[in-house]
């Protein structure tokens, strides 16, 4: 089956995970397996060359941002160019959200680095080019979890009151 | 009352620190980022699994701790453990009505699960009731599932529904739904056929982002189906002149550049649907032109589209004009110092080559200068151009030099390509038989058993076939010098196994053909190979054939046989060899050794492997035997299926199960009442029956001897061809095991590899003086190498040029014309398909957004910095100098002020309130106790610079 984007993949220099997500279907184990060899093959890679790594039939697409590396793997035939943009697009827009995002937000925050992805690409293709718009969305779910979070917090101020 | 305390703290918990989570799994991962070695992360791992199983197990865990229970699963299992026994807790929070709840659950179980697993049956009740949520971003969350999670079978729960939210009042719903389908398209064409419409109507939409989206499955529909859209050619060059002339609203510019990922789009679907089609690309020449005018070939992304054009411009048939836009943009992307764009320009010129064949020529140095490149991914794109441009008089250098790079690489799956190319390449302009079997060797020798098994068969059906002249003594030196090659490589180390199989067999076949070896010297030569690789079954089987057909020769013309002792006790020992194969052949071998010449040499006749053996598969031969039997009182044979029941009961169990099959897809409405039972089917009819497959099996041995594509999966089936059979006659037995030995059976075709040789000599490289004057300053090696490469084709392509020069002078007159309706046109049918209107909106928005002014920033600090693409790339590789985090912001300002000096002032008031929130995020961050100076300064810099 034909995915504009198999999968992203985040590691950092020291070869930690950052993030993944999966649009082709593998194994916990194949899983392991491309990170793996991935960060083998990209960690070492000097930082003139290509951005591009072919492998295994497909080709891996990897920008380095500070200490992470954004990875996207692509069909062989596919436009590399326009992938190392889409990776920019995204760094952009997490940049926006956390204001100056650094390599911590996103450990501490991988799950809305999730949602932002959600919102960028959908079943291993892009989505929505308009980075106001992927703000926008994400800000009236965020809103939401404002308010939940005043609720919360006004409850356990009642609570803690009741308990004193 | 204690209990109510603890909940008041984990709600406390959860509100307070920036990262909203608890300080369990701020420390989980904090313990995991400091962890040193893969094996102390997994043990961390292993014992945060315990906790989270046993947690999830307690009774009534509150939600807001589920919540994070779930988000601590997803995290293991970023991590690459296993994290299955939570997800039915994922998969229930999805039913959660808070919406937070709700969005995490499904996160999870986005993550989680795919569309296979058994857990989705309980998700899609949910869905449903989400997708007619009036809150869209509930409905945005349940898409996001649908997306990832319907599979099939449960496409017509949610379909319906998915079709309703195509005319949501969001745009963001109506762009998810439009993805969902063509989800559904990819997965069953069938279940959606009836809605394709709708993808053209919404590529009409409003909103440019749903438009955008809408890009996506037509690009799918037309990549199936060219012919019933070619009426859309003329609203895609509208749409997309519209966006190169910024109609689109503003916030769709990336790098100033206007809605790029859309113009890409879109040029890819009018490559597919001008591929061939003059007209249509007619349309599109001016659209080109203009893109190839306007793009910044300084950013990045406008090099993106414009490598998209060049691949555009190789699909369609383009104006001579293009073509020379094409070419020069390719030699803008060689002349880079980007090895980014270097690549891109070799694929591009990969590209282009198919239409004009002299393109190459001008970059020949780039080439070769890529060629030689340690950049391992440019090289290989290298090769591959190589591979495009290979003519019989440039073979040999090429093919010579992807097998040096084929030897120093260890990529498994490269060397695999690479070796195959060789191969397609030797032998579809191989000069001369000599050099063909040489190059063979050598990919044998260094790919090995990476190589398809099918090469080795071609090959020694070439050596066997020779070149399809009737030429027998041409035949007989590849044969000669195939026979030597071999007797001095075969005393190597360690050769691949398939090699082995190839030497032993062309030995056996043709080692005393000559009568330059002895029979004894190489039935020495062979039973050093069955010793030597005494591990490997299939090679000895071969050895042993060879050795079967060495002494069978030395028979049949009436020389006396001695038996090597070596020889002897390999025969001892295969005898009791557990792989009956190879006993077989053992026993086969000790039988042919005790014949008389005659029978000797009608079961192994001299070169005879091309000969066809004629296969009577109703064992017609056997009927008087059998005749004789049954005469003498023996019964007559009764078939299997006869035996077992009769045809009846089978069918009618087929036919049942058959049933079972199509009825059998997931329900999702309500079952009616329950009817009282049907007795169920005679329990006979179930009765275990056997499978047609099973009874046709007695046929099937006989008919693999003779059928070419069993043999080579013979790999994996049992080898019964050279197995005794049982009824058979001594002949026809020991002839069958003949052809076992003898892999690919002469398909009575005459050979493919008979080009070459002759063409190669007329067309033989001729130096290209003129070239040289130009260029004094260069390398006499590279030079040398570009000669034989490029030059070559010198010749011939200035008869090309001419030919396409002329062949492109009527498509210059036509050219014209179209190109001057083309404007008329798109202004009438152009308006009403799309209608981007300008938001007014937009620029009260941008006033107070935050965002809007931090894009302004980036985008402002970038053209400053000289418009350079490397501005981004300038911070990032200086990663490893430690930046204190206190300063991390204002220190990579002062950085950024070296080459943006102008906008320092101005970024740092813009940045202001950024400063403070990284200031407070340091501070949070040292208060959990992550010391920014300990072992990774760099996570607290900013990515982007």
């Amino acid at each position: 089956m034909y995915f504009q984007i198999h999968f992203v993949l985040l590691v950092s220099r020291q070869g930690k995970v950052r993030l993944t997500k999966w649009y082709s279907p593998y194994t916990q184990k194949e899983r392991s397996k491309v990170i793996r060899e991935l960060s083998g093959v990209i960690l070492n890679r000097g930082p003139k060359l290509c951005n591009f790594i072919e492998w295994r039939g497909y080709k891996v697409v990897y920008k380095r941002y500070a200490s992470l590396y954004f990875c996207m793997c692509i069909d062989e035939a596919d436009n590399e160019l326009e992938v190392l943009e889409i990776i920019h697009h995204y760094v952009e827009i997490l940049d926006r959200y956390f204001g100056s995002v650094c390599e911590l937000d996103l450990i501490f925050n991988f799950h809305k680095a999730y949602y932002i992805l959600d919102e960028l690409l959908i079943a291993g293709e892009l989505q929505e080019s308009s980075k106001k718009t992927v703000a926008r969305i994400i800000s009236a779910q965020d809103q939401l979890v404002e308010a939940a979070k005043e609720e919360a917090s006004s409850i356990s101020n009642i609570i803690a009151q009741a308990t004193k | 009352m204690e209990q109510l305390k603890t909940i008041g703290r984990e709600l406390a918990m959860g509100s307070q620190g920036g990262f909203g989570q608890s300080k369990e799994f701020l420390d989980l991962v904090k313990s995991i980022g400091e962890s040193r070695s893969k094996a102390e992360e997994d043990r961390i791992v292993l014992s945060e699994i315990d906790i989270l199983k046993r947690k999830l197990l307690e009774p009534d865990v509150p939600k807001r701790k589920m919540k994070e229970y779930i988000i601590r699963l997803v995290y293991i299992e970023m991590l690459g453990h296993d994290a299955s026994f939570g997800y039915i807790h994922a998969v229930k929070m999805t039913h959660d009505d808070n919406l937070l709840l709700k969005r995490t659950g499904y996160l999870a179980v986005t993550l989680f699960l795919d569309e296979d697993h058994d857990l989705i049956i309980l998700i899609v009740n949910t869905i449903q009731k989400d997708l007619r949520s009036d809150n869209y971003l509930v409905v945005c969350a349940a898409l996001n599932a649908v997306c990832r999670l319907i599979n099939e079978e449960t496409i017509p729960a949610v379909l319906p529904q998915v079709v309703d939210l195509l005319n949501h009042g969001k745009e963001a719903v109506r762009k998810k739904a439009i993805m969902a389908l063509h989800r559904f398209h990819r997965k069953s064409p069938s279940s959606v056929s009836h809605l394709v419409s709708n993808f053209r109507r919404k590529l009409c939409d409003s909103d440019p982002g749903v438009m955008g989206a809408t890009l996506c499955p037509l690009f799918d529909l037309i990549s199936e189906d060219v012919a019933s859209y070619k009426d859309l050619v003329s609203s895609f060059v509208g749409i997309l002149k519209q966006v190169t002339e910024r109609k689109l609203p503003k916030s769709y510019d990336y790098h100033q550049m206007p809605a790029p990922f859309i113009q890409i789009k879109l040029l890819k679907i009018m490559a597919l649907l001008s591929s061939g089609d003059k007209s249509a690309s007619e349309m599109m020449y001016m659209v080109l032109g203009d893109l190839f005018r306007k793009c910044d070939s300084s950013t990045n992304i406008g090099n993106a589209i414009l490598y998209e054009c060049i691949r555009c411009i190789s699909c369609i048939i383009p104006s001579p004009k293009l073509l020379e836009d094409a070419a020069e943009a390719i030699s803008k992307f060689l002349k880079s110092d980007s090895h980014n764009l270097k690549y891109m320009g070799i694929d591009g010129l990969g590209r282009l080559i198919k239409i004009s064949s002299d393109i190459a020529e001008q970059h020949q140095l780039a080439v070769i200068d890529c060629l030689e490149d340690p950049d391992d991914t440019l090289k290989r794109k290298t090769f591959e151009l190589l591979y495009k441009m290979t003519k019989s008089s440039n073979v040999e250098v090429i093919v010579d030099r992807m097998i040096d790079y084929m030897i120093s690489i260890n990529d498994n799956h490269y060397k695999t390509e690479i070796a195959s190319r060789c191969v397609e390449l030797a032998e579809q302009f191989a000069p001369s038989n000599q050099w063909f079997i040489q190059i063979m060797n050598k990919v044998f020798e260094h790919a090995g058993d990476l190589v398809n098994i099918k090469v080795a068969h071609n090959l020694m059906r070439l050596i066997a076939e020779g070149f399809g002249e009737d030429d027998d003594d041409a035949d007989n030196k590849l044969r000669l010098s195939a026979v030597e090659s071999y007797l001095q490589i075969i005393s190597e180390p360690k050769l691949p196994s398939l090699f082995l199989q190839v030497i032993s067999w062309v030995l056996g076949e043709y080692g005393t053909a000559d009568g330059k070896y002895s029979a004894s010297y190489i039935s020495g030569k062979l039973c050093d190979v069955a010793d030597a690789y005494s591990s490997d079954e299939t090679v000895k089987g071969y050895a042993v054939s060879a050795l079967m057909k060495i002494y069978a020769f030395e028979i049949a013309s009436g020389r006396k046989v001695d038996v090597l002792p070596e020889c002897q006790s390999l025969i001892e020992e295969l005898l009791a060899s557990h792989s009956t194969d190879l006993q077989q052949r053992a026993y086969e071998l000790q039988a042919l050794l005790s014949l008389d010449a005659r029978t000797v040499e009608s079961i192994l006749p001299l070169d005879a492997s091309c000969e066809d053996i004629e296969v009577d598969k109703d064992l017609s031969f056997l009927n008087g035997y059998i005749q004789q039997a049954i005469e003498s009182g023996a019964q007559p044979y009764v078939s299997e299926r006869e035996r077992s029941g009769g045809m009846f009961e089978t069918t009618d169990y087929h036919s049942q199960d058959h049933h079972e099959v199509t009825s059998h897809a997931l329900r999702f409405e309500a079952y009616e009442l329950p009817k009282p039972s049907v007795p169920s089917q005679p329990s006979a009819a179930l009765v275990p029956v056997p499978e047609p497959s099973y009874y046709s099996e007695p046929h099937q041995p006989i008919s693999t001897s003779s059928s070419v594509s069993e043999r080579e999966s013979s790999e994996i089936k049992l080898r019964l061809d050279g197995v005794k059979q049982k009824w058979g006659r001594p002949s026809y037995q020991s002839s069958t095991s003949a052809s076992s030995s003898t892999p690919p059976q002469a398909a009575n075709g005459t050979s493919t590899h008979s080009d070459g040789g002759g063409v190669a000599s007329s067309s033989s490289s001729k130096p290209r003086s003129s070239y040289e004057s130009k260029k004094p300053e260069i390398d006499p090696e590279k030079q040398r190498l570009a000669a034989s490469l490029f030059g070559g084709s010198s010749s011939s392509s200035r008869s090309d040029r001419k030919s396409s020069s002329g062949g492109h002078k009527p498509a210059k007159g036509t050219a014209n014309k179209p190109l001057a309706t083309v404007p008329k046109e798109s202004p009438i049918t152009v308006p009403d398909l799309l209608d981007f209107d300008e938001p007014t909106g937009t620029s009260d928005v941008a006033a107070t957004d935050p965002f809007k002014e931090l894009e302004g920033l980036m985008e402002s600090s970038r053209q400053d910095g000289g418009g350079s693409t490397d501005v981004m790339g300038l911070y990032s590789t200086d990663a490893s100098a430690p930046v204190k985090t206190t300063t991390s912001v204002d220190s990579l300002l002062s950085e950024l002020s070296d080459s943006s000096r102008g906008t320092y002032h101005q970024s740092q008031t813009t940045k202001g309130p950024n400063s403070k929130e990284a200031l407070e995020k340091d501070a949070l961050v040292r208060q959990m106790g992550v010391n920014p100076t300990s072992q990774n300064p760099t996570l607290f810099k900013d990515l982007l610079g």
